[in-house]
């Protein structure tokens, strides 16, 4: 087996200090919780709870992270496990919940509608590189009672891939169970191959709202993975230095699981965020910095000594536009995460903080994904000899193009980009300047909108999707299906 | 300007102990301080910590100041007086105390409710403090739509057209602001803080 590139930022003894500072933040500081329901549960299970505020012993937060699962499967339409949530395996994903696309012709953001959701939903589903679909972003011409519901019945119409997803109020997830139990077959089906994994978010610093804790209850309760995505905003909502932030994360993260846990013990959930720096010049939290991504590999790594499966919102930049910026911020970020053995990192496509997305972006940050994943692979043996034999082969002349061995392993051996990736030899362009990144970017989005074939297992389901959207759809005043009917 | 409250408080006292008017103390010390502050903080010589740190002392500095103006009859409003909060069912508090640092940064007397306010409780405190501007904060696509509740409550209070009303978020945008009937809106704190100076030049105006 080839040793697996892997980068740890902690030690031992540092990861020791910083979960005792998480348990003794718990159980002295506490968390706000805003659910009367869950600050009782919260009690029964030996919480001391003082004016809605919960202080929960360390035993207590022990022996329910615990129970928690340390790996699960998010399933592809056909049931298939296509995700892996454990150990060190690593998926990515777009960034979520975005307000703004970038429109490829003018280059400036615009709201994003149901249209630009299928879009950004179609690229995804023709790149190997994601492992999920997002519910990408908060389309502007969808009522907004059933926002949350709607981006996900667009999803579920154009892809097959598993969905990284979430609710936009407490009344928000039933809607959204239903729908995907309609397309699984049962709500039982549908506890046993969850297709999708639900965002979560705490409030940074230390509390739940209502919704927040609402979620984390009816989730457990369904058995559909839930994700928490605490994010302590370093120097803001949380301790200026990245340890005191990576700390906020883990009580945030084992408060969230404790109320998820005792809603039902050993349902499944993810230990993840979206934490960030703080520019102290602009206050901005951008994604695309370095201390950003240092944040999340330490909050990974406190999640894997709890032997959690693990998360975070990395591969995004704060350039407004798809360039030499958001490529270096997109593709260190990716790495990084990735070296730290992330389970799902989410974010490709996202520009502006979070505030953007772009279909173009997709595709560039789908190379950096893929040259990742490759050097996930790292080194291996695949011959013999490593080199004598060949040399042998391929005679004075080192005529190594020759070789079987050539034909047979390149194309395992390197991962091969597409032509957003330029690679033409010196000079190729005979005159005229050579497209940039963005307008390759460009033609590859075109590219795959027109060989994008909607599939016949997601047709078949097509009925099951309407039934148990119309209600809903009916109450909001939707007429007819933004993104989907024309 | 250097962010020592106590300083800050010390050296107040002492102006007013050695005769200094009050009020003169206020205008020619620190609101030219505060707008130094302001001014090194747009070209990025300045740092968040550091505005927090001199808006602290500069609250400070006030607090020994305006008693004495009270006494002497003296007392004068600041910049303008404006009411924050977060609207009810959202509790997303950072951007808006970004927003009360920069406004208490370029003078004004922010009241913050905090988050997730009572619809109500905008207008009982412009009333109790006799607010120039109230901002509405929500962070939600789901949380905004209360913004219009806020705004259509502030109508029927009758405290429009004497307050203006700025409404911000992330999902919030001009249009919104606009279709909600709001008097303003900002994309973060530098422009709420634009926009409340803007709004108050109006009303000056208008007195005059």
């Amino acid at each position: 087996m080839p040793v697996r590139p892997k980068l740890e930022l902690l030690d031992r003894e540092f990861i020791g200090r910083i979960t005792d500072e998480a348990f003794q933040l718990l159980a002295e500081t506490g968390i706000r919780v805003e659910t009367p329901v869950v600050i009782e549960m919260l009690r029964g299970a030996g919480a001391k709870v003082e004016s809605g505020t919960a202080r929960i012993p360390r035993p207590v937060a022990e022996a329910l992270l615990a129970s928690a699962p340390k790996e699960f499967f998010l399933y592809d339409r056909a049931g298939r496990p296509a995700v892996h949530y454990g150990g060190d395996d690593v998926h990515f994903d777009p960034g979520s919940s975005c307000l703004n696309v970038l429109d490829p012709e003018t280059q400036r953001p615009r709201p994003a509608e149901a249209a630009d959701l299928a879009r950004l939903v179609q690229v995804t589903e023709m790149l190997p590189q994601y492992a999920a679909q997002s519910t990408a972003v908060v389309c502007g011409d969808v009522p907004r009672e059933i926002g949350d519901l709607y981006r996900l019945l667009v999803v579920l119409w154009y892809s097959d891939k598993p969905v990284v997803t979430g609710a936009f109020s407490a009344a928000g997830v039933q809607p959204m169970l239903d729908l995907l139990a309609a397309e699984s077959g049962s709500r039982e089906t549908l506890r046993k191959k969850p297709r999708a994994v639900f965002d979560v978010c705490p409030t940074p610093p230390l509390n739940w709202s209502e919704f927040g804790a609402q979620n984390l209850v009816e989730l457990a309760r369904a058995g559909v993975p839930a994700e928490i995505v605490s994010m302590p905003l370093a120097g803001l909502a949380a301790p200026v230095t990245l340890a005191g932030a990576v700390v906020q994360h883990a009580a945030e993260c084992i408060s969230g699981i404790c109320i998820h846990q005792l809603a039902c013990p050993g349902a499944p959930i993810v230990w993840g965020g979206a934490p960030a720096i703080v520019d102290m010049r602009t206050a901005t939290t951008p994604m695309g910095a370095v201390e950003t991504a240092m944040i999340d590999m330490a909050c990974a790594q406190i999640g894997k000594h709890f032997g959690l499966p693990t998360h975070a919102y990395l591969v995004a930049s704060d350039s407004k536009v798809v360039d030499a910026q958001a490529g270096m911020e997109s593709g260190m970020t990716a790495t990084l995460g990735a070296l730290a053995g992330i389970n799902m990192i989410s974010g490709a496509g996202m520009l502006d903080f979070l505030a953007c997305h772009s279909a173009e972006k997709l595709v560039v940050d789908a190379e950096a994904i893929g040259s990742v994943q490759r050097l996930l692979r790292g080194i291996e043996a695949r011959t013999e000899t490593l080199a004598r034999a060949m040399f042998a082969a391929a005679g004075a002349k080192g005529e190594f193009l020759k070789l079987p061995e050539t034909r047979r392993l390149f194309r395992s051996e390197q991962y091969l980009p597409s032509e957003v990736i330029d690679r033409n030899p010196p000079g190729a362009e005979e005159e005229g300047r050579p497209p940039d990144t963005f307008g390759r970017a460009r033609q590859r989005v075109a590219q795959l909108l027109a060989n994008y074939q909607r599939s016949d297992a997601a047709r078949e389901r097509e009925t099951q999707l309407r039934a148990a959207f119309e209600a809903y759809g009916r109450k909001a005043g939707m007429t007819r299906l933004a993104g989907i009917e024309g | 300007m250097d962010g020592m409250p106590d300083r800050a408080a010390e050296v107040a006292r002492r102006a007013v102990e050695q005769g200094v008017e009050p009020a003169q103390a206020l205008d020619q010390a620190c609101v030219p301080a505060m707008d130094y502050v302001g001014q090194r903080f747009g070209c990025h010589e300045m740092f968040l910590p550091d505005v927090m740190a001199s808006s602290e002392a500069m609250k400070a500095a006030v607090a020994v100041l305006e008693p004495e103006m009270r006494r002497r009859g003296t007392e004068r409003k600041a910049r303008g007086t404006v009411v924050l909060g977060t609207v009810k069912g959202d509790i997303h508090e950072i951007g808006k105390s970004l927003v009360a640092i920069m406004l208490s940064a370029g003078g004004f007397q922010v009241h913050d409710l905090g988050v997730s306010v009572a619809t109500e409780a905008f207008a009982a405190k412009i009333r109790e403090v006799d607010a120039d501007i109230v901002g509405v904060s929500a962070l939600l696509t789901t949380t905004m739509t209360v913004q219009r509740n806020v705004v259509e409550s502030l109508d029927r209070e009758g405290l429009r057209p004497r307050v203006k009303i700025m409404v911000g978020g992330a999902p919030v945008t001009r249009k919104w602001a606009e279709e909600i009937g709001a008097d303003g809106y900002a994309k973060n704190a530098s422009e709420a803080v634009t926009l409340a100076r803007d709004f108050m030049a109006a009303k000056l105006g208008a007195c005059r």
